[in-house]
Parts: C-alpha cells; sequence; structure tokens
C-alpha cells in the first residue's frame, strides 16, 4: 500500500494542481503538502520495510531506498523554495510548473520503486517528459533552444535503452524461462543461464540510454545548455533527483550483468566513460565563465564519479551509493545559492558580480559552502564519499585510475574555487544593495548544506546498514 | 521464416534508403508512412493465427505509424510552411553509402547475435540497420523535421526487433508507443516556433545560441 502511495499521492496533488480549482497560493500548499507526505512514507520505509506488491512488479530493495530517500529530501527543500521562487519569478501562474513539479516526483517514485524492467523504463520516460516544461518555464527564445536540445537528445537515449530492454527480454527468453519475463528478482537469479552476448549487448545500450540521461561524456552535451537556462530549482531537480533515477537505471544492469558473471565485461567499460567525463568536466570548467554552466560541468563529474565507483568495485560501490546522496544534497545547495545569486543580479555571467558575501550574505555563504561541499573538500560529506571510491580504486588493483582521478578532482577544484570565490568575495556592486532574503529562498539551502555537512562527520548506523546492503546487491562491500 | 515476410522486411530496409538519397521532404515522410505499414502487418504474417494481442498490435500500429504520424507531420510541413528541400549536412551519394555501411554492419552484429527463435532472425539485422540509418538522419539533416523523420526511423528500427518478443510479451513491444509522445511534442513544438516566429527557420542549425 504505501508503496503505491508513494506514486499516487504525488500524481494526484500533480492532477488537482493542473486544474483550474486553486488558487496560486493553494496550489504551493498542495506542493508542500505532497512533499512532505512523501517524505513520511519514505520515512516509514526505513522503519518499517514493506512487502512487494502488484506481483512483486513493485518492491523497496536497499538500492532503490537509497535513490528514494535522496529524492524525497531534495524534493521537500526544492518544494519549500519554489514557493519564494514563484514570488519572483512566475510569468503565467505557475499552474503548469507546480504541477510538473508533483508529476516528476510521481514519476520519479515510480522509477525507483519498479521491479519490473518495463515499468521503470516507463518511469524514466515520464520523469523525461515531465521537466520539458519546467525548463521552459520562462518561455524565451534561449529556453526554448535548451528544451529542444534536451529533449532530441534524451529522447534518442531513452529509445536506445528501449531497445536495451529489449535485448535484455530477448536474453532472459533464451534462459529459457517460462514464467513471467523482466522482473528484477528473476533477471538476477537467472542471469548465469542467459546468453552472455545478449546481455553485453543490452548492457551497452542500456549504458548508452540511460548514461545520455545521467549525463555521462560524451552524451551530456545536452547539459549545459539545459542547467545554463532552467530555473534554479529545476536545475537543481534534474542535477539531483532525475540523473540518480538514470543511475538506478545503470545499477539495476549491472545488478543482472554481475550475476552473470560479467563483471570483467563491465567493469572497464564503466571506469572508461568515468574518466572521460571527469576529463570532459576538467577542461569545461577551467574555460568556463558562467556559473550556472560551471554547476553542468560539474554534474558530469559527479556522474562521472558515480559510474567510476561502479567500475572498481569493492567499497568503490559503497562509496558510490553514499556519493549519490551527497551529490544530491550538494547539488541542491549549490544549484540554489546560485540561482538566489542570479536572481538578484539578474545575470550568470560570473565576471560581471561581485561581493555577494557583502550584498546577499546568506547565499554568498551558502554559495562558499556550495563550493567546498561539491569539490570534495573536508569536512563535507563528498570527501568521504570520493575518498572511499579512491580507496576502492587503489584497492581494487587500479593506481592508475586512482591517480588520474586525483589529478582531475584537483583541477576541477582550482576551476570551480577560482569562478565562484571571485562571486563571493571583493567590492559589491553599488546597484545592489543589501537586502534581507526570503527564508524561503535560503531555508531549503541550509538545510540541505547542514545534511552535506553532517553526512561529512557521522554517518548514522541505519544509513550504513543500508549502504552496506546497497552496494552488496552491486556485487562490492563496505568498508 | 516465409517467403513473404522476407520480401516485407528487405522492403523496410529499401525504404530506408529512399529517406537516404531522396531530396524532398514529402517523399521522406511517404516512405516512413510505408516503412510503418510494413512493420505494421509484420507481427499477423510472422506469427499466423490471429491471436488477439497479435492483432491489437498490428492495428495499433499500422494507425500510429503509418496513418496518422505521417499525416500529422504533413500537416505541420504545411502549416509551419516548411521549404521542401531536405538539406543534408552531406551529400546524397555519401548518405547512401554509409546507409551500405550500416546495414553491412548490421548484418556482421547480427551474426553474433543467435536469436532462441531462429525462425525470426532476419529481424535482428533489419531492427539494427534501421536503427543506424534513423541515427544517421537525425544527425546529418539539418532542418527540425527532417530530424523528427530520423527520430521515426529509430523507433522503427527498435519496434522491428521488438517484434521477436511480440508473441511472448506483446505488452513489452507495445510500450515503445510511448516514444511517438516524443514525435508528437517535437512536431507540435515545430508548429509552435513557427507561430511563434521565435526562429527565422526549423533548422535546429540555428539553434546555436547556446554555445562554449
Amino acid at each position: 500500500m504505501r508503496l503505491i502511495a508513494l506514486i499516487l499521492v504525488p500524481l494526484l496533488g500533480a492532477l488537482i494542481a493542473s486544474g483550474r480549482v486553486l488558487t496560486a497560493r493553494r496550489r504551493v500548499t498542495c506542493l508542500l503538502a505532497a512533499a512532505v507526505v512523501h517524505l513520511a512514507l519514505t520515512a516509514s520505509l526505513w522503519l518499517v520495510p514493506a512487502e512487494p506488491v502488484l506481483g512483486g512488479w513493485l518492491a523497496g530493495d536497499p538500492l532503490g531506498l537509497v535513490v528514494l530517500s535522496l529524492v524525497s529530501v531534495l524534493f521537500l527543500a526544492l518544494a519549500a523554495y519554489s514557493v519564494g521562487y514563484l514570488q519572483v519569478e512566475n510569468p503565467r501562474g505557475g499552474r503548469l510548473f507546480v504541477s510538473c513539479l508533483m508529476g516528476f516526483l510521481a514519476a520519479a517514485s515510480l522509477v525507483v520503486l519498479s521491479h519490473q524492467m518495463g515499468l521503470m523504463w516507463v518511469g524514466l520516460e515520464a520523469t523525461t517528459l515531465s521537466m520539458a516544461p519546467l525548463i521552459f518555464h520562462r518561455h524565451d527564445r534561449r529556453s526554448l533552444e535548451a528544451v529542444w536540445k534536451y529533449l532530441v537528445i534524451s529522447s534518442v537515449g531513452i529509445a536506445l535503452a528501449l531497445l536495451g530492454m529489449f535485448f535484455l527480454a530477448t536474453a532472459q527468453v533464451g534462459g529459457g524461462t517460462s514464467g513471467p519475463l523482466m522482473v528484477l528478482e528473476d533477471l538476477v537469479s537467472q542471469a548465469p543461464a542467459m546468453s552472455p552476448a545478449w546481455l553485453k549487448a543490452a548492457f551497452i545500450f542500456l549504458l548508452v540510454g540511460f548514461g545520455t540521461k545521467m549525463g555521462l561524456a560524451p552524451m551530456h552535451t545536452w547539459k549545459p545548455d539545459t542547467y545554463g537556462e532552467a530555473p534554479p530549482l529545476v536545475g537543481a531537480l534534474m542535477a539531483g533527483a532525475l540523473t540518480s533515477c538514470a543511475f538506478l537505471g545503470i545499477a539495476r544492469i549491472v545488478q543482472i550483468t554481475t550475476s552473470a558473471g560479467l563483471a570483467d565485461f563491465i567493469r572497464p567499460l564503466l571506469i572508461g566513460f568515468g574518466l572521460l567525463s571527469l576529463l570532459v568536466a576538467a577542461v569545461f570548467i577551467v574555460a568556463q565563465s558562467d556559473i550556472k554552466r560551471l554547476l553542468a560541468y560539474s554534474s558530469v563529474e559527479h556522474m562521472g564519479l558515480l559510474v567510476l565507483g561502479l567500475g572498481v568495485g569493492g567499497v568503490g560501490a559503497y562509496g558510490t551509493m553514499l556519493h549519490l546522496i551527497n551529490n544530491g544534497l550538494a547539488k541542491g545547495l549549490l544549484f540554489l545559492a546560485v540561482g538566489n545569486v542570479v536572481l538578484a543580479t539578474g545575470t550568470s555571467h560570473a565576471p560581471r558580480i561581485h561581493g555577494i558575501l557583502r550584498s546577499r550574505p546568506v547565499s554568498g555563504v551558502l554559495l562558499v559552502a556550495g563550493l567546498f561541499a561539491v569539490t570534495g573538500s573536508p569536512p563535507f560529506g563528498l570527501f568521504l564519499s570520493e575518498f572511499t571510491i579512491l580507496s576502492g580504486a587503489v584497492r581494487g588493483g587500479h593506481p592508475w585510475v586512482a591517480a588520474a582521478m586525483l589529478l582531475l578532482l584537483a583541477v576541477i577544484f582550482i576551476g570551480m574555487a577560482s569562478v565562484i570565490l571571485e562571486v563571493a568575495y571583493g567590492e559589491s556592486d553599488p546597484a545592489l544593495p543589501r537586502v534581507r532574503e526570503s527564508a524561503w529562498l535560503t531555508g531549503g539551502p541550509l538545510a540541505l548544506a547542514a545534511g552535506v555537512l553532517l553526512l561529512g562527520l557521522y554517518i548514522p548506523p541505519a544509513l550504513h546498514s543500508l549502504l552496506a546492503r546497497a552496494a552488496a546487491s552491486l556485487g562490492g562491500g563496505a568498508p | 521464416m516465409s517467403h513473404l515476410d522476407q520480401v516485407l522486411l528487405l522492403t523496410v530496409v529499401l525504404t530506408n534508403f529512399v529517406v537516404l538519397g531522396t531530396t524532398r521532404l514529402s517523399t521522406c515522410i511517404r516512405a516512413i508512412a510505408v516503412q510503418g505499414l510494413l512493420l505494421g502487418v509484420l507481427p499477423l504474417v510472422l506469427h499466423p493465427g490471429a491471436e488477439p494481442g497479435l492483432v491489437a498490435l498490428a492495428v495499433g500500429t499500422v494507425l500510429v505509424k503509418a496513418v496518422f504520424l505521417p499525416s500529422f507531420l504533413l500537416w505541420a510541413i504545411r502549416e509551419a510552411s516548411v521549404r521542401r528541400e531536405v538539406e543534408p549536412l552531406i551529400g546524397y551519394i555519401t548518405s547512401l553509402l554509409l546507409g551500405a555501411v550500416a546495414v553491412a554492419i548490421a548484418f556482421a552484429v547480427a551474426q553474433r547475435l543467435p536469436l532462441p527463435e531462429q525462425s525470426l532472425a532476419l529481424l535482428v539485422p533489419v531492427g539494427l540497420s534501421t536503427v543506424i540509418i534513423g541515427l544517421l538522419v537525425l544527425t546529418t539533416r539539418v532542418k527540425a523535421v527532417t530530424q523528427v523523420v530520423g527520430y521515426v526511423m529509430l523507433e522503427n528500427g527498435i519496434y522491428a526487433f521488438g517484434l521477436t518478443l511480440a508473441k511472448r510479451v506483446p505488452l513489452l513491444v507495445e510500450l515503445g508507443v510511448l516514444l511517438d509522445v516524443f514525435v508528437g511534442v517535437f512536431v507540435m513544438g515545430i508548429v509552435v516556433f513557427h507561430i511563434n516566429r521565435e526562429f527565422d527557420s526549423l533548422s535546429s542549425a540555428h539553434l546555436t545560441e547556446l554555445k562554449d
């Protein structure tokens, strides 16, 4: 029941908000209510695990619960931010905006809870579609261009992923089963009997297809344009939640192929895509002067780290699961802080912004904290998760991968710090007087900053055991 | 595999080459309409016996791929007054040669992926080559409408491969229809672009304001 409610509650909210019955204020209340109920249901899954429903098509395994918790927490912070945001920038009443936000939450929950791979694919397609009106919120020429690029590239990715799903079904039919097809648990248990050739083909198409949605290099080209033009909370939702859902798609096929004994085939591919993403991110971050596009390349970097952690295996898989949460929280924090800067100054061109710490002290502090969090500096959580991935690489016998990763992370740190510190420090623009910022615009990012800081200092035992079980299902282990 | 389905599948490959070689946009759209029709009747030819699930799949596919999408695209061209030429980034001869390479690659790859059911083996290379040629059209044609044509071909290729599973899991194959939602969004986007006059032309090569 709770599993179905996790999908239906936001879906119902989206339907209610899409009608004309509610006033703008009530609509936002509806959004907040859906976010709170969703988080409460997610929390209840931590306390009392839910039985699979609908013949095993919906279930809450550790891997799914990690992603679900991240999506749910991030969404509540973003829903609170949207109250403040829609007061500042809201060309058309926000009806479509609010209902698409909730529609995304419903689709993301479907992706996370589906243990039937076809159903999961439907959820991923729905997340892609629900994002389009959110990116197009401003209805101007630049956001039109951004949404066109996003849709063309993502739709090709999702189509290739469907072909990968068909390959997976063919592998399962060839394995000689007579029961229902495409249920995750069956796929994992029957994988050793399946044809390795079809499984490899399925892996490649799903990696490229979901990798496109995730924004792994070289399929990342939609990301800078889309993140550059999308409203701040939409960018945060994409970088934190949408990409995590797409990553879960890759994690599922890793589960299946690992069980089939194909780890030696998939790991070099994962490491290759991971390192390439880090390299592309490093090159473009150094030459970047637009702060929102800077965040997009930072997202490419972190997606690279996620697949790299899976590729090195061992404790790397634990590091990846921890990094998924840390990255989601840090991206939410940084996108919202940058969003406040852009709302205040009207530009995202870094050389024209100075002294944010003086003119907008709270957002300025959040911006600097976000910079250090996202670049993996201690004491923030990303330091811990990146270190775990690094030690996974060393222990897994990939010292050169570890060395390349360290070098690229250092370059990325220098590139990001040089841009963001310029924006934060210095004399403030006289045309930008110091004002008190709305609590709605700072509350969400403050909570996210607290979360990512806490995870750097202390990992609760319940979270540790969940992450360890999720890593075990991916063929890895806990440190 | 009977004689008729082989003829149908090879005609599907031929329609790919019509799209690659033609200079006229309307010919492209008619070619994918024919392709949709061929793919629509295939499930009945491959699995004779008129099972309700397969008949529904065939009827739905013909309606969507052979009737609705092509007329929607032709309507969009009229509505947005798109110029009738294809405007490729690479020449027609090069396109056709690359198409031939794609078919060769598809057959070579299919050799290494034996189907559990041997009688359907020709679906694999035909599906893969249509996917590759669809991607080729998508990336080498300038106009937004032609890109949509390429996307429909990509989708048709995936559907052709899906037919190997049609008897076992028709529902999974029918999921492909959700990809047509994207096609609908693209076509509406094209029409709305024009109405808003936000772009001078529909060419996505003009979508270059955002660049590093």
